[in-house]
């Protein structure tokens, strides 16, 4: 059953939409300026606006933190009776009329919860030694910490399945690493910031690696790669070394 | 029909016009790097444009037509022979069962690609043929061709059938004519790209903006489906500032603290949080597809109504030379 949640209230301070070209089959649209649960609910209302009644020659809808990327087909928008001329102006006037109802404060879908094991072990966190060092927080304060956390997804991006995770501490932040690792093990668990990730498949990557979880967050067998969707909530339970490599998923 | 792989080349994958629709799910749209040329080879042979075609990049690969066929290679990057023997590129070319089919290195471009009658067979996966080695999804088994492979092609349209009988007829290897990709539309000057201006634009400094059009950059050996990275002058912001990570698009110029401009291609990844000053525009992501490590690349600026002008005067030729190739058959 889908329940409808109100989200937190937008800053009456709220940045008004803005829609942008972004190169030739794209536009920007722009709802926010900041990372926040507010900006979060507006993008994901917008996605569901421009889902449910598709602007025409519209080829894909992809949400960020504070905007929505709406990819056309520029042939498909004149052959629809978009001016050549303004194939751009014609087809943002179409998404600003499916938005220009937006509330400010959103009703969304609350998303489904998650609880991903994660085993901190020292072979997996090879940036733990490094953040305690910084933030002067001890290892088993850090995993505290982060077991206790309750994250949001803002939205998966970067790699197949990659969730970017806010609701860190702030005492636990982190820069990006000055130099990125070439290979970043699947299930790796970063920090930078405020924010979280989990790595679905070996990438390159910068993020601070605090543990590893076992859980296979991409799918590509299954209906749906990405297990994770936007506006899910994550929290992490620790697990031991022998947990994680005797780890089944059900 | 099928195709045997012999050598497998640098790297040879099943690609077609991607996978949109998975991009929230940190899935790229992917699909042919040079997507224009994967059209005008399926053209070449009769197959409908969003065939899947095998993509090979700078060395080619050695395949075996296991029935009589009908093949064309279109893309700069690699020639092409049968039997050892060099055919010309961007027609149709009739090979025989048994033949050997390759792709030959060239010293300029990067890529090509090889579109058989019937189109390469294997399973859709959301929608598209194309393989995206990362997700280990779609194409062969998700991954890149290796010695062995099988490779299944579809059954071969009726136009297929008809340009095969015409050569046949004639008792030719290939026709005389032939339909570049590359000279289709209205062409950019040589060595450059047209770009748009993108969303960060204002925010780079004058000489940023100045340097972008005047300036020439070197690709350096940091080239893969993803993007190129660019050397040159330098391209700084105003005032630099944390950016929030949004959508992204083929061909955007984004750049990171170093200043040194990335170029995005269909691999890229759906968001990303530098700043862009420009995007290239579609029809000369082609050309993009094309470069190599220590090429020059220039910029040039086009209005967006340009851009989408210059996409409908290649399309109408590319519609222009499908008929054509129809009427030569009919």
């Amino acid at each position: 059953m889908r329940i409808f949640t109100a989200m937190p209230a937008v800053p009456p301070n709220m940045k008004p939409m803005e829609i942008v070209p972004l190169g030739d089959s794209a536009l920007l649209v722009t709802l926010g300026d900041r990372i926040d649960e507010a900006n979060h609910a507006r993008v994901r209302a917008a996605t569901l606006a421009l889902e449910h009644a598709r602007p025409p020659a519209v080829t894909e809808i992809v949400p960020a933190y504070a905007s929505v990327t709406v990819f056309y087909h520029p042939l498909q928008a004149i052959a629809e009776g978009a001016p050549e001329s303004d194939v751009a102006g014609w087809l943002a006037a179409r998404v600003r009329e499916r938005l220009a109802r937006l509330p400010s404060r959103p009703s969304v879908p609350a998303g489904r919860r998650w609880e991903i094991p994660v085993c901190y072990d020292a072979d997996f966190a090879p940036d733990l030694p490094e953040i305690a060092a910084r933030t002067g927080v001890s290892r088993d304060n850090i995993v505290a910490m982060h077991t206790q956390a309750t994250f949001l997804v803002y939205l998966i991006g970067f790699a197949p399945g990659f969730p970017y995770l806010g609701g860190l501490p702030e005492q636990l932040s982190m820069p990006r690493r000055a130099e990125s690792r070439k290979r970043v093990a699947p299930g790796s668990v970063g920090i930078i910031g405020t924010q979280c990730c989990v790595y679905p498949v070996e990438t390159p990557g910068g993020w601070n690696l605090i543990g590893r979880t076992p859980m296979r967050l991409y799918r590509p067998e299954s209906d749906r790669p990405a297990l994770l969707r936007a506006g899910d909530r994550v929290t992490f339970h620790a697990i031991s070394r022998q947990e994680f490599d005797g780890w089944k998923e059900s | 029909m099928t195709l045997t792989v012999l050598k497998p080349g640098l790297l040879t994958t099943v690609q077609d016009q991607g996978r949109p629709g998975l991009q929230a799910q940190g899935i790229p749209v992917g699909g042919a790097v040079d997507a224009f040329a994967a059209r005008v080879a399926n053209a070449l042979v009769g197959n409908d444009d969003g065939s899947a075609v095998l993509e090979m990049v700078l060395q080619g690969a050695q395949l075996r037509a296991d029935q009589d066929t009908l093949v064309a290679l279109c893309g700069a990057g690699l020639g092409l022979a049968v039997n050892g023997v060099e055919m010309l590129s961007d027609r149709p070319v009739r090979v025989r069962a048994g033949e050997i089919i390759s792709g030959i290195a060239r010293a300029t471009g990067a890529r090509a690609c090889l579109a058989v009658a019937g189109g390469i067979d294997v399973p859709r996966v959301f929608g598209s043929r194309s393989t995206y080695v990362r997700g280990r999804m779609g194409g062969f088994e998700g991954r890149p061709l290796i010695a062995g492979d099988v490779v299944p092609v579809g059954k071969p349209s009726e136009l297929s059938g008809a340009l095969a009988k015409a050569l046949d007829a004639g008792g030719e290897r290939h026709p005389a004519w032939s339909v570049r990709p590359e000279t289709l539309g209205r062409v950019a000057a040589k060595g450059g790209v047209r770009v748009v201006r993108a969303p960060e634009w204002k925010r780079f400094t004058p000489a940023a903006q100045a340097a972008l059009f005047s300036g020439s950059y070197t690709v350096t050996k940091d080239v893969d489906r993803m993007g190129m990275r660019l050397q040159g002058p330098r391209l700084d912001l105003i005032a630099p500032r944390e950016e929030i990570s949004s959508g992204m698009n083929i061909g955007v110029v984004q750049v990171p603290p170093n200043g040194q401009p990335i170029v995005l291609l269909v691999g890229r990844q759906s968001v990303g949080g530098y700043p862009r000053i420009a995007a290239v525009v579609s029809v000369d992501h082609g050309r993009l597809a094309q470069l190599r490590p220590g090429d020059l690349l220039t910029f040039a600026e086009v209005t967006l109504a340009d851009a989408h002008r210059l996409l409908q005067a290649r399309e109408r030729d590319f519609l222009r030379v499908k008929n054509e190739i129809i009427r030569r058959v009919a």
